[in-house]
Parts: structure tokens; sequence; C-alpha cells
């Protein structure tokens, strides 16, 4: 109890003093007009456990960089807000940001339902937004850079594989808003393609603790495996009550473990036999893997996890420190010409990522990560340089024009 | 599929909502239809419950005797807030709610700042039992039987002892009840702890189910209140009837048309009963006694 609130308290005084002392905490040696980046992370409600970290990478990044000179010789400043996983206050937020504090670039959000809160407001001001999270995809927006994985990056492999490995009925079990409804229709398309059926599906209100109802659901119509798209904390409560209730069906999941490390929050074997495809999470074993992983745990050993999210944020600092350094600009539109390029890539922790210029995606590492009895982490299976590819080829490209839409697999771009 | 499964699952269905709906309401309704109350605080107490339980059963405490020891911690944080805070603010019932939905931002922010974001869980124990085609958990049923436990422990405990005697004198006519010796500011505390231990008691109930956050109250709060709005003032004659009503709504609605219809038809039932019995199940059962 004691050590649990010594380390609480350092945590807290840490992360008070780095929100407070933000400027002060740059090497003073650089004396030329920093280079303001916002950071709108949820630091506290229902999103915190697996958003905190965001914030850590972030502020990770900006320390070394700083540390080794800044961004073609000008410091990186950190303007950090805490959203409280509330989207009214993403809006509140990046209006300060763009309007008030004058960032040259946001690093924000992890619902999707804040990201389109937000997104009006980046366009609005002509901001440029990074959303360094993996989500349901189809953001063709020239002011939204995207660092995280998409539905094609992680259905299309994981579906396919799940379904040859276990059966091809599927069961969706799925958040109830934009993310859990668009990423269950992709499942649905995947599944179709490949020959399987769906043999349910349900959808989830936030915030919803209790499953018993959907547990029967599931039992009664006999799937393969169960695909799980189950959002917060509130949400999670689903993995403990299935497992008290003997389901014992495989899973198939885009978020849990590699966001809400839940195989590290439940007690073994909850979460056995879930499989999840991820571009990054602490127990990928490979050297710049460990390496990130060690340089993470040096500045914040109290740190839970370090998730995908954590290193699509870390990436994404580099990313545009490249860009800048690059174009030898902060404007949006001369970066935005050095995307255009089609070069802009990186050594990630996860392996080399790319930044394709038609709809301002990443490409990653797939790591399908599969949870043990004992909850450790195997992967049986890497796929490495996967390409965001469904937006360029539905008809979105940025270098042409912007539409500053979200699109669909039901409601693709206007075809020219 | 057999007559007899489908009857155990709706049944089942049913006393899992019913459990659910008693004991996130169950603290409420003693603080609020005693005292008067609004407690905004209730979710906290459910979360100090839960996290004291989690913590007891993996320093080594058997399960039970670690869910007793989160009622009880929350029911002496309850009595702390009672001395120190609501005492003053028994005459200004809307200052209360602010003060307590005060704590409970404290309660929360402060869970999350000392104690991390997460918490790791204890597991549900018990396994599960088969029923025709489908598996249940058995702790499921535990929280069925609990709710009725504590259901009935507080009838026993309001109608058959000295302190229930004195406290419904004190919540009916306070001064009367001074007069005659009772000292009506620890009945208050006393109250007030009682409901705060409720709640606890269901955070330690539900704490191997559900995940361990510092904002897992709220996902009690709603039930708490409608079950309480539905009920009216009455423990006994206004949460126990007002949670089977919404229970078998709730069940009902969620089986045929999943989680959101659920909630859903839960609100509305809350909309027409305060409509039709605007004091609530237990106005209406008492008038037509009297």
């Amino acid at each position: 109890m004691t050590g649990k609130t010594m380390r609480g308290l350092r945590a807290a005084a840490l992360s008070g003093t780095l929100l407070l002392g933000a400027a002060h905490s740059l090497t003073p040696a650089l004396a030329a007009d920093p280079i303001k980046l916002g950071v709108l992370e949820d630091q506290s409600g229902d999103f915190a456990a697996a958003t905190i970290g965001k914030v850590h990478a972030i502020q990770l990044a900006a320390d070394e960089i700083n540390k080794a000179g800044g961004i073609d010789g000008r410091p990186l400043e950190l303007v950090i807000y805490d959203t409280q996983s509330d989207n009214t206050r993403y809006q509140e937020f990046m209006r300060r940001v763009l309007q008030r504090d004058k960032v040259d670039a946001v690093f924000a959000g992890f619902s999707s339902a804040s990201r389109e809160a937000y997104r009006p407001i980046v366009n609005q001001f002509d901001g440029l937004a990074f959303y360094n999270n993996q989500y349901e995809g189809g953001v063709c927006d020239a002011n939204m850079i995207v660092t995280g994985a998409v539905p094609e990056q992680q259905f299309s492999t994981l579906i396919p594989w799940m379904m040859e490995k276990y059966g091809k009925k599927v069961y969706t079990l799925a958040a109830d808003y934009n993310f859990g409804q668009i990423s269950a229709e992709w499942v649905r398309n995947i599944v179709k393609e490949h020959g399987g059926e769906m043999v349910g599906e349900d959808f989830i209100p936030l915030g919803v603790s209790q499953f018993s109802q959907n547990i029967q659901n599931i039992q009664k119509a006999k799937p393969d495996f169960v695909v799980t798209l189950l959002v917060g904390t509130a949400q999670a409560s689903y993995y403990e009550q299935a497992a008290a209730a003997s389901v014992n069906l495989p899973m198939a999941s885009s978020v849990n473990v590699g966001q809400g490390y839940e195989h590290k929050r439940f007690k073994p074997p909850s979460l056995k036999d879930m499989y999840v495809t991820t571009n990054y999470i602490e127990e990928i074993d490979s050297p710049a893997s460990k390496a990130f992983f060690a340089k993470f745990k040096a500045m914040f050993p109290d740190e839970p996890y370090v998730n995908q999210e954590a290193e699509n944020s870390y990436l994404a600092v580099y990313l545009y420190k490249q860009m800048v350094e690059r174009a030898k600009s902060t404007k949006r539109e001369d970066l935005r010409k050095e995307i255009a390029k089609g070069d802009v890539c990186m050594d990630a922790p996860e392996g080399k990522v790319c930044l394709d210029p038609k709809s301002q995606h990443m490409s990653h590492t797939i790591y399908l990560a599969k949870v043990g009895e004992d909850h450790s982490i195997s992967f049986p299976k890497v796929w490495q340089d996967i390409k965001p590819y469904w937006l360029g080829e539905a008809g979105c490209d940025l270098t042409k024009s912007d539409p500053s839409a979200q699109y669909t697999p039901s409601n693709p771009p206007p075809k020219p | 599929m057999d007559v007899g499964t489908l009857a155990f699952s709706a049944l089942y269905q049913f006393g899992d909502a019913f459990a659910f709906l008693v004991l996130s309401a169950c603290g409420l309704a003693v603080i609020f239809g005693m005292m008067g109350v609004i407690n905004l605080a209730h979710g906290e107490f459910i979360m100090c419950g839960a996290y004291v339980t989690v913590s007891a059963a993996h320093a080594g405490l058997p399960l039970p005797l670690a869910i007793v020891l989160g009622a009880l911690v929350a029911g002496m944080v309850g009595a702390l807030v009672e001395i120190v805070v609501v005492r003053h603010l028994y005459d200004r019932p809307l200052d209360t709610i602010v003060a307590t939905w005060g704590l409970s931002l404290i309660g929360t922010q402060g869970t999350l700042i000392l104690l991390g974001s997460t918490m790791a869980g204890v597991g549900t124990p018990f396994g599960s039992f088969q029923v025709g085609a489908y598996s249940y958990s058995l702790y499921r049923l535990v929280l069925f039987v609990m709710a009725i436990v504590v259901l009935a422990g507080l009838y026993a405990l309001f109608n058959w002892t000295r302190f229930g005697v004195m406290a419904r004198a004190t919540i009916q006519v306070p001064h009367m009840a001074a007069a005659l010796g009772v000292d009506t500011r620890r009945v208050y505390s006393l109250t007030f702890a009682l409901g705060a231990g409720l709640a606890g008691l269901a955070g330690g109930l539900y704490a191997p189910t559900m995940t361990l956050v510092p904002t897992m109250g709220t996902t009690f709060i709603m039930e708490a209140f409608v079950t309480v709005v539905v009920g009216g003032a009455d423990v006994f004659l206004g949460t126990a009837p007002a949670a089977a009503l919404l229970a078998v709504v709730k069940a009902t609605m969620t089986s045929w048309y999943g989680q959101l219809f659920g909630q859903i038809g839960l609100l509305v039932a809350v909309i027409v009963v305060i409509r039709v019995l605007p004091r609530g199940i237990s106005g209406f059962l008492l008038r037509e006694r009297a």
C-alpha cells in the first residue's frame, strides 16, 4: 500500500512539474524560438489507463530531441492539457492551443468520437493535428496526419488468420459509437469475402459494465470466435464476466492488449486465447523495441505498460522533426510538400514505417499477439510493412484535393 | 431448446439485473430515503469499497473477509464525511448536492493520482455451471442471494433493533426524538455511515467481476439513482419493488433488442413512473395503506 502510494505521489509530482514547468525543463542553451507542440490527451476519466502513456511518450521524445539540440536548432516546447475523456474538452482545448497558445502542431485524441469532435476546429483554423491512435480508418483530411493503425492493417490480417485457425462463424461485440460501428462493418465485409458467416453482432453503449445477456447471446449463436471491439475501462469488465461464465471462445481484437493492457490488469486466465493485431506492445522482442522500452522505463519507471499508442506518439514526434528539418519550415503546406515526395520514413521501435502521401496515414509492421493461459504474450505471426492502402485505392488523394471527410466501406469517397 | 432452459435463462437475467439494481441503490436509498440527503459521492463510496476489497484480497485476506473489510472502510469514510462535511449542511439540501459532488470529484481524481489509472483484478471465484446449452457464472447467483440478504438485513435492522427504532424516530420527528433522549446527531452519523457501508459492500461484491479504475463508481450511478427515484423514500417498500420492476424492464429489453434498448427502457420506465407516481412506488404503497 505505502509503496504504491509513494510511487503514485512521485508520479503525480513528476507530471505536475512537467505540466507547470514545460518551458523550464528545456535546455536553456537553445536560444532560438521554440517549436510549440500542443498535446491533448486524456489523463483522467474512462480512457486514462490507455492514454497517460501517450503523454509520457511525447515527453520522452521531446526530452531526447531537446537534449540532442532540438529541431533544426530550435527547442521543442510542449503545451499539455488534460482532456478528461470528454469530447467537449477536446473542442475547448483545441481552440485554446490553436488560437491562444499558437502551437505549430497538435498531438491529439484517443477515441474516434473525440477526434471527430475536434477535427472541424483544426480545419477551421487550418492547423496540423497528429492522431496517434489506431482507429476505424477513413479520415481523408489534409490537416490530419494519422500514425495509428487502420482496419486494412489490423483486420485484413487478423480476421482471415483467425478464420483459418478456428473456423468461419464469427460474432462481433463492439462499442456503440463510430469506432465500433465502422470496425464491425470492416469485420463483416472481410468475413463475407472469405466465405465466413456472421452469427451475431452486439453493440454496447460506452460505459456499460454488465454483460450477462451478451454472454448468453454469444453462447446461443455458437460462434467459432468472438471479435471484441470493446472500448473504455467499463466495457473491459466483459472479459472477467465471460471467463466466469466459462464462455471459453477464442477472441480477436484490434484494441485490446495493445491499448488497454487487459492481460496485465485481469487475473489469468480470463484473456486466454485473445488474439490482437497491433503495431507495438512492450513484449515485442526486437533490439529497437527493447531499447525504446528501456528508455521509457528510465524516464517513467512507474509506467504500468508501454502500449501501441505510446509508440505511435513517440514516433510521431520524430516524424514531425524529420519533416520540419527537411522542409526548413513548420508551415503545414511546406511539410505536406515533403510528405508528397512519398519518402517520409523512419526506423521506429516497431520497425520501418512510412507516411503515405495520398491518405497521410502510416505503414506499419503488424504483430499478431496471442495471450496465453498465464497471460504471457507470444507472437504467432508478424506481417512486415502493411500499407494503409484502403483510402488511396478508394479514391482519397490528398496531394490533389482535400475533402476533409471520413469515409467508410459503405460510404467511400465520391468517384471523380 | 426446452422451456426449462429458457425459463432459467430469463430468471437468471432478471436476478442478475435485480441484484445490480438493489446493491447499487440500497446505500443511496438509506441516505436519501432516511435522511433526505442526495449523495452524489455514492459512486465513490462504491469505488472505495471495491479498491479496499481488492487490496485486501491481494494482501492475502480471503475474499469474503476482504469484502466485509471494504464495506467497513467505506462506512468509516462515510462517518468521517458526515462529521466533517454533511452534518453542517442538513438544512441546506442544495448545498449538500454540491458538496457531495465535490467529494466525488476529489475521490475520483485523488485515487487516480495516488493509486494510478488501474488496479489489477482478483478474478471471479466459484467458476460456472451448466443449464441446457448455456453456462453461467455461479458468482452472479451469489450476488443475487446477497441482494436478498441485504434487503432482509435492512428490514431486520430498522424494525427489530433499538438503533432501528431510534433511527426511524429521528427521521420522523427529529426534535421529539431528541427530547426523548435520542442522540440525533449520532443517529444521523450512523445512518450515513450505514449508507456508505452498503455502497462499499456493493463495490466489494462487484469488484471481482469488474475493471478496477477510479471512475468505476459512475457505472453504478445511473442504475442507483433510477432505482431510488422510482422507489421513493422508503427502502423496503420502495427500493425492492422498484428494483424488481426495473429489472424486468431492463432484462426483457436487453434480451430482445440489446444493451442500448435496455438502457432506454430503464429511463423510459423512470419517466413513466415519476409522471404517474410522483412520490415513487413507496409513496403509492404507503398512501394506499393509510
